[in-house]
Formats: C-alpha cells, structure tokens, sequence
C-alpha cells in the first residue's frame, strides 16, 4: 500500500552542509498493516510521515502510494493520491484553522473532492462527528472552544471523511492529556476493527501506544531505522541496543522496575554532523571500539526474525 | 440537525462579536475615535442636505460677504470671496472619505495579493516582489507621490492615482509576513494533504488569518490617505481651488493668516480630527482584533 524506498530527505543549511533529517529509510506497508514507527525527539520519524504524504519534497528515493510512484508528483496527480491518503497531526490545537468552524473543517475535503453539498453535506459532516463521539452541538463551534482532545477528534473526523485507504498518524496522542490519550488510542484501536483494510503509519515516541496498536514497528535513530520487525518479535527480544535501550525507559505499572535500565547519557547527535560509523557508537553502552566508530552497519536479519544495523549481531554471531 | 436556525447557526461568531464590542467598548479612546469617525461619516453622507449654503461648495461668488469672522449665519466665517466655510467643509468630507476608501482600497487590491504570492512561493518570485517593493518603501511616499503628480498633472484624480501606487508597499510587507508565517502552521499542511489547491489555500486558509492586521493597517491607512491628499491639495498639486478639499482651502487660507485665521483653522480642525479618529479607531480595533501585536 505505502512503499518508501530509499527514502532521503536533506535540508540544506548554508552553502554545503545540510540536515539529514531521513537519510536512506525503506519501508513498506502492505494492505491492512498498521505499522509504528518510533525514534527519540530528532530521529526524523515525523519527516518520514510528511514526506510519504509529499508534504516535503523527498531529496532523493522512491515513494509509493497503492503501487502509484508519488515521488514526482504533481498538481492534479498528486491531489488525486491525497484523496485516498490522509494524515493526522501532532498538535490538534494548530491544525484547525481558527477562522473555520469545526462543521467548515471537516466538510473541507468533501468540498474539495465529492459534489456533497446543502443538507447531505450537513449530513454527512453530522455523522461523521457523531462516529468521532462528538455530539452535534459543536459542529458551528470555532476550534479554540473546544479542548484538545475534542480538537484532535475533529481532525480524526476530517482525516476519514473521504474513506482513506492510508493514514499517516504523526503523534496523534502526545500533545493531549493521559486521560485523553487513552480514549483516542481506543477510538483508534476500534477503528482499525471496523475498517481492517485500513492500512496506518504510526508515528509515536511513545512504545506502550506502538505496542497497543501496530503489528509491526520500525526503530528511528538519526535518519535511519536501526530495527524492525514484528510487533512481538522487536518487544520479546531487542537485538539493537538503542531497542534495548528505549524498551528499559517504558514505565511499567504499579512501580515494578526492571532492574538492568538503560540509561542513555547525552543528546542526540546532531544530523547535520553525524558521528562518523555506526551513527549511535557513541551513545552505545555496548560499543565495540575500533569496529563500531569506524564501519558502518549493513541491516541484516537478526535470530528472532527481525531486521537489525548493528555490528554486535554478526560478533554474536561469529 | 439540517433545519437549525439561524442563531444557533452562528451561535460562535455572535458570541466572539459580542466579545470584541464589550473590549472595545472598555477603551475610551477607541471610542471616541470611533465617535469622530461616525461624524464624519455621517458629514460625508448628508453633509449637500445640511450644509446651510450648499451652492457655496462650487464657486459662488458673494463679495459683499467676504472674510466675515464666525457669526450665528457663517459658524466658521467665510473666505475671501464670500463663501461659508462651513458649508464648504462639511462638503470636503465627502470629498476626504472618497480619497481614503479609494487610496486605501487600490491599496490593498495591490498589495494583498502580491504579498500572499511573495509569502507563498519563495525564490526568485519572492525576491522580485520584495526588492521591488522595498524600492518603494525606500522613497519617502509623499515625495514620491509629488513625482507623480508632477508627471501626471495636478488634480484630485492624479492625486489620487499617485498616492494609491505610493500606498500598497505597505501592504505587501504585512501581508507577505503574515503569511510566512502561517504557511507553516499545521493546518495549512493540514489542507495541503487534504488535497487543496494552491488559489483555495491562499484565499481560504491564508487569507482569513491575515485579515486582523489588513483591517487594523486599513483603518489607519484612511486617514494617512486623507492627510496625504490634503498634502498634496495644499501643496497645489491635489484638488484646486474652488473645489472643496480641505488642503486646498488651507492653502489659500494661509495667505489670511493671522487676521483672518478662521479660514484655514477649520479646515485644519477637520483633517485633524479626522486622522486622529482612524488613528484611534484603529487602535482599537488592533487591541480587538489583534491583541498580540500591540506594541
């Protein structure tokens, strides 16, 4: 359904460097899969979701949306891809436009691509509310009069009114309240029950919420993806330490810690300079000098099933 | 659902209006900027009706009535050929209020659009409009609308003409900021990814957010129009004599002073209340309508 193919997106600063927010990502997405894509803060997991929609001009790579190369796509092309793939943003409060009643908003793609108008309109924009759980009587509210978790609804309501095939879901949780969180996660959870052919990316920082909705997941460090694999497989057995490292930091309930955490000192690196080798050798407890800072790692298939970039894999092995 | 009223309908935006009135209503001097402006625009529609010698306005000639001070018959005296100043300011501000809506209003039909298009597109479309315009701004409006008018001719359509094409550098600065900063906001990604087209993005997504700041710029900007016209008309180079603009009437009323300082007081009291009522009008509307950027 969703193909990203060697995906690179560089943003030039200054005469000859750039940021390499995403530098070299494949992934594919199959009918129905509903696949999470973590990373930290600045791992370029949200400029992967941006740019598989083309809301970012890919540098170099392939992007393909049900078997149509979007890549260089545009005007008419590129609007008839983006009636079937819909995206849901991080921030709900900034995603509504202030001017535009909530009734004005989620009507906005059935103007744009249906000739649903007058009463059906009204009708279909009242139903899709109500399947959002939200009663008609914010539908000729501004956006500001509504919390964030109502606002976030809105937008779960806009993104499915033309009945996507796709859904890029950027965070769609981490800017609303735990108690809110929640019921989104569920609505969600129930929606991928009622619409199993939907097929979703789901990008989140979070693993308690990737493990909640996805079967599969692809780890982010730096503009690549370090591990991926199934659900299960990647939370049952880590093979690449920054996997090991982020599955220690999840909290578990009723204060029950593990005892080996992983504590990861300092910053990201900055993706204007990556570190030279294998990018995360120096943040890595498990580092190999002389191997590690030198070489960087192919993506291999690791014992448990998944795909790893790490040198540890084929010392293990050897 | 379908068969909601009107007020339930638009329930929100009564409540937001009604909000707005109550702020502006608590700042006094708003208000009273907003009283002057009513004045006058009530003078620009009725004033021909009210005007006591409305046949004044045009070149009459009453030398027998010549530089009277103000009196129970002439409440601002009259000029040296007779005429009620009065009656010939009350017409003025039709006059007044014809400049600022049209300077203003060509203005903004340049502006606008052109700053919208330098925000939205970047690169060399960018550069050319903004070095262009910042040609523009680098000349100093009124001198630049001289030069104008000293090519076209002197007259209130060519004053008219010249500080119209001096007015909308402005606009394009405001607005092509503006929309640099709102083409990043997530829901004009938002509508981006929902498949808009680039003409529905500008006018329905851009422009809305942009039209605080436009509105508060536009109601100052009227009366900047009007006292640049009246600039230019005392200047000689606007409306001439006998037409009842209120520049011109000062121009002529200065050889009278101070003996007959009637003349040009009233004419001066009326630009200058005038500029003063948009300039507050639009302060208030600014702490209304924009309350961020208040400085």
């Amino acid at each position: 359904m969703l193909e990203i193919e060697d995906l690179k997106v560089h943003f030039p600063i200054g005469r000859d460097s750039a940021v390499r927010a995403v530098d070299g990502i494949s992934l594919s997405l199959g009918a129905g899969e509903r696949v999470g894509l973590v990373g930290e803060s600045g791992s370029g997991k949200s400029t992967v979701g941006k740019a598989a929609l083309r809301l970012l001009s890919p540098t170099s790579g392939r992007i393909k949306i049900a078997g149509v190369d979007i890549t260089k796509a545009q005007g008419k092309a590129l609007r008839h891809v983006r009636r079937k793939a819909q995206m849901i943003f991080q921030d709900p409060h900034s995603s509504l436009n202030p001017r535009m009643t909530i009734f004005r908003s989620v009507a906005e793609p059935l103007i744009l691509h249906t000739r649903i108008r007058g009463r059906a309109l009204n009708g279909q924009v009242a139903a899709l509310l109500e399947r959002v759980g939200l009663p008609g009587q914010f539908l000729h509210r501004f956006p500001h009069e509504l919390s964030g978790g109502q606002k976030q609804r809105v937008c779960i309501a806009r993104a499915l009114a033309l009945d996507p095939t796709l859904l890029v879901l950027d965070e769609p949780t981490s800017a609303l309240d735990v108690s809110v969180q929640a019921q989104i996660l569920e609505f969600l959870k129930e929606l991928h029950g009622q619409r199993p052919d939907m097929t979703s990316l789901f990008i989140s920082h979070d693993l308690a919420v990737v493990r909640f909705l996805c079967s599969r997941v692809a780890v982010m460090y730096l503009g690549r993806i370090v591990e991926e694999g199934t659900t299960e497989q990647v939370f049952a057995a880590p093979q690449h330490p920054y996997t090991r490292a982020l599955l220690s930091a999840v909290p578990l309930p009723q204060g029950r810690q593990s005892g080996n955490r992983i504590r990861l000192t300092g910053d990201i690196p900055s993706p204007a300079n990556p570190p030279s080798g294998c990018p995360f050798h120096p943040r890595c407890p498990e580092a190999i000098a002389g191997v590690c800072d030198v070489m960087e790692p192919v993506f291999e298939q690791s014992g448990a099933g998944t795909s790893v970039r790490c040198h540890l894999l084929t010392r293990n092995a050897a | 659902m379908t068969d909601v009223t009107f007020s339930e309908r638009h329930e929100s935006s009564i409540r937001e209006y009604r909000r707005m009135a109550a702020t502006f209503r608590r700042s006094s001097s708003a208000m009273f900027g907003l009283v002057i402006v009513l004045v006058f625009l009530l003078m620009a529609l009725i004033g021909p009706w009210i005007a006591p010698f409305p046949e004044d306005a045009l070149g009459a000639v009453h030398l027998d009535n010549k530089l009277q001070p103000p009196s129970a018959a002439h409440w601002f005296g009259t000029d040296e050929v007779g005429l009620d100043i009065f009656s010939r300011v009350l017409i003025g501000a039709r006059v007044s209020l014809q400049i600022g809506l049209i300077v203003t209003g060509v203005a903004m039909l340049i502006g606008v659009p052109l700053g919208m298009l330098a925000g939205m597109s970047g690169g060399w479309m960018r550069e050319t409009i903004m070095r262009v315009t910042d040609i523009f701004l680098s000349i100093p409006g009124l001198i630049l609308a001289i030069a104008i008018v000293g090519a076209l001719g002197p007259g209130i359509i060519n004053a008219m003409i010249a500080l119209s094409l001096v007015w909308w550098p402005g606009y394009v600065r405001l607005v092509e900021a503006k929309t640099l900063s709102l083409r990043n906001e997530t829901y004009v990604d938002a509508a981006r990814a929902l498949g808009a087209p680039m003409h529905r993005i500008l006018f329905v997504h851009i422009l809305p957010n942009c039209l605080s700041p436009i509105v508060v710029k536009a109601s100052m900007d009227m009366g900047m129009a009007i006292l640049g016209a009246a600039s230019l008309g005392f200047l000689g180079l606007g409306a001439q004599p006998p037409y009842p603009e209120w520049g011109a009437m000062i121009s002529i009323g200065r050889n009278y002073m101070p003996d007959w300082w009637w003349y040009s007081f009233f004419p001066g009291l009326a630009i200058y209340l005038t500029v003063l009522g948009f300039n507050l009008l639009g302060d208030g509307l600014r702490d209304v309508l924009d309350p961020r950027q208040r400085s």
